[in-house]
């Protein structure tokens, strides 16, 4: 029987690798969204772990919320990327800032 | 049980009348979108103009809400209350103003589209939905209706490479605090299985919570801090203000730097007051650290920008630790003065940004400190407004930003923190430098720029309203006190 301490455990493991995955990686812009990517699923473990040890749906609706916002947010990143590689012609972090002060 | 499963099940669609203006304002993007569709590229104004009436109807849908008391619908995941009312007209009347500057700029830059105008509508939406937000799931669902429309707003300008640049970093660090907000919140909702406030309102203040229950509210409260403090901007999770406003078309910057600002001090007062109120002690103290730091980081290095939008930027930061301040105290009047606080900011921050859009030229972009120089000779009444905004901006009497210090201080004083004011006001001190060395080269230096500042009237005429208002409410500063301190 799997407890919920240990969907828990799971959830942070993998929240964890998803922060850290940020702070490391500052090369690729696309491995950052997936790093989000990583938080988000975390947390949607949470929510659904949560809603079923406690016998409450409001968890799980949540989580839909939340696919479908990630959804969007994954759109606007990759439209966002693709004019970034229009103008600079690469996406790697370090050469394309310029925002500096 | 039964009982209240009826009640979640029941929908009386006069209480539908509480969500008027949203429910006005989305009906009237739609609309607003079709017919920007259909209109050739001669005609957009009209897209302005109907979303500028649009924002208006909503203005006074919201104004005609006031005073109806506390009233819950949607099975309590949306409140209307004076605080949301109030907030929302707030917001309104400056989307307003910002659209109205903003006007000249899209022309001589070729960002006069319909979708700038849409989005900025969507933004606005979405920050109603926060403001009005009652259960972790609205309030996340209008955090990501404001962010997701900010993204794009910002990265409007394509061909730009810096506005590219500033609305990815928004966009990568925005995801981010969204990603902790929400590991906050499930923590939240894990611990006493409801995402309404008013529910963990209740859990949170029960008398039999256990150690471990605590501890896990603690856990969820920390995050939930974090995300606010990331969309607040304040140190040490600022990193991404400056590159934003510096990168940002400035009309955006305007309007990023001033409306979310009272959205995100609504989410705050909605999660951390009502909701978490009784963990008062834990969140005072993370929001002390969160001031003092974003007080000092944001007066000192704003000393050494040379780009005006990035000196504001901190400038803001600076602000924002006011805020937080006020918050930290954990009064009343203590949310009253951070609200009174969060209104004259941004009233000062749509007017300097305001008068920085007034350099603009065509083909040239007012970015730096030294364009302001000889704008006494150039525009004597816009140099003295600029001396109006600045000189209230560090907090120097009669002006309205003295007395939402002085409101904040007081405060803090009386809640015993006495060394936190000092150092407040040393930063405060230190900041009027970079404030006065704008009026210093507006008025002591030289320019080879000798041509008069060309703008449109309606343009001229709101913003001497602006910077008169400034001089004028700092003249009655009690009576808008009082209405700040109405919303709690």
């Amino acid at each position: 029987m799997i407890s919920l301490s240990d969907y828990l455990i799971l959830s942070s493991i993998i929240f964890c690798i998803g922060l850290v995955g940020i702070f490391i990686n500052r090369k690729n812009i696309i491995t950052l969204l997936m790093c989000v990517e990583l938080i988000l699923a975390a947390v949607n473990t949470n929510f659904i772990a949560f809603s079923h040890f406690l016998g409450n749906e409001a968890g799980q609706i949540f989580v839909f919320f939340i696919l479908t916002v990630a959804a969007a947010e994954v759109a606007i990143g990759l439209a966002i990327l693709t004019l970034m590689f229009r103008n600079r012609g690469s996406i790697d972090i370090d050469i394309t800032s310029s925002l500096k002060g | 049980m039964s009982n209240t499963a009826q009640n979640l099940f029941q929908f009386d669609t006069s209480t539908l009348v509480f969500a008027l203006p949203e429910i006005f304002l989305l009906s009237s993007i739609v609309v607003i979108l079709l017919i920007d569709v259909f209109l050739k590229k001669s005609f957009k104004n009209i897209t302005y103009y109907l979303s500028q009436i649009a924002i208006f109807i909503t203005a006074l849908l919201s104004y005609s809400l006031i005073g109806n008391g506390e009233q819950i619908i949607f099975s309590g995941s949306f409140i209307h209350d004076d605080l949301a009312a109030i907030f929302k007209v707030a917001m309104m009347v400056a989307s307003i103003v910002v659209l109205v500057y903003s006007r000249t700029y899209l022309n001589i830059h070729n960002l006069f589209k319909g979708e700038y105008f849409v989005l900025v509508l969507l933004a606005i939406l979405g920050m109603m939905v926060m403001v009005s937000g009652y259960s972790l799931l609205t309030l996340y669902l209008g955090l990501e209706i404001l962010s997701l429309s900010l993204y794009t707003l910002i990265a409007i300008a394509r061909s730009r490479a810096n506005a590219v640049e500033a609305g990815l970093k928004y966009f990568v660090l925005g995801a981010i605090a969204s990603g902790l907000l929400l590991y906050g919140m499930s923590m939240i909702y894990g611990i006493n299985g409801s995402l309404n406030i008013s529910e963990i309102a209740q859990f949170a203040s029960g008398a039999s919570l256990q150690s471990s229950q605590q501890l896990i509210l603690n856990f969820g409260l920390v995050f939930i801090v974090i995300g606010v403090a990331f969309k607040l901007g304040a140190v040490p999770f600022h990193n991404w203000v400056p590159d934003v406003y510096q990168g940002s078309p400035t009309s955006v910057t305007m309007f990023l730097s001033s409306v979310p600002k009272i959205a995100a001090v609504a989410m705050l007062i909605r999660l951390l007051i009502e909701g978490l109120g009784s963990l008062q002690d834990y969140w005072s103290d993370l929001f002390i650290a969160l001031a003092i730091l974003s007080i000092g980081v944001g007066s000192l290095v704003a000393l050494m920008q040379s780009n005006i939008k990035r000196m504001l930027a901190y400038s803001t930061i600076s602000h924002i630790g006011f805020i937080l301040l006020g918050f930290a105290t954990g009064t009343m009047t203590g949310y009253g003065s951070a609200v009174f606080y969060v209104f004259t900011y941004v009233l000062m921050s749509i007017a300097a940004f305001g008068v920085v859009i007034l350099l603009n030229n065509k083909g040239f972009e007012s970015e730096l400190i030294s364009d302001f120089k000889g704008l006494s000779k150039r525009s004597p009444w816009f140099a003295l407004m600029m001396l109006i905004i600045m000189l209230s901006m560090a907090g120097i009497p009669p002006f309205i930003g003295f007395y939402s210090k002085f409101f904040i201080l007081q405060q803090v004083v009386n809640s015993g923190f006495i060394e936190l004011a000092i150092i407040a006001v040393i930063f405060a001190v230190i900041s009027a430098y970079y404030y006065l060395q704008i009026i210093k080269s507006m008025y002591f230096d030289e320019s080879d720029n000798t041509s008069p500042i060309s703008s449109s009237m309606d343009t001229q005429l709101v913003l001497s309203i602006n910077a008169v208002l400034i001089l004028a409410v700092g003249l009655f500063p009690n009576y808008w006190m009082n209405i700040a301190l109405s919303v709690f």
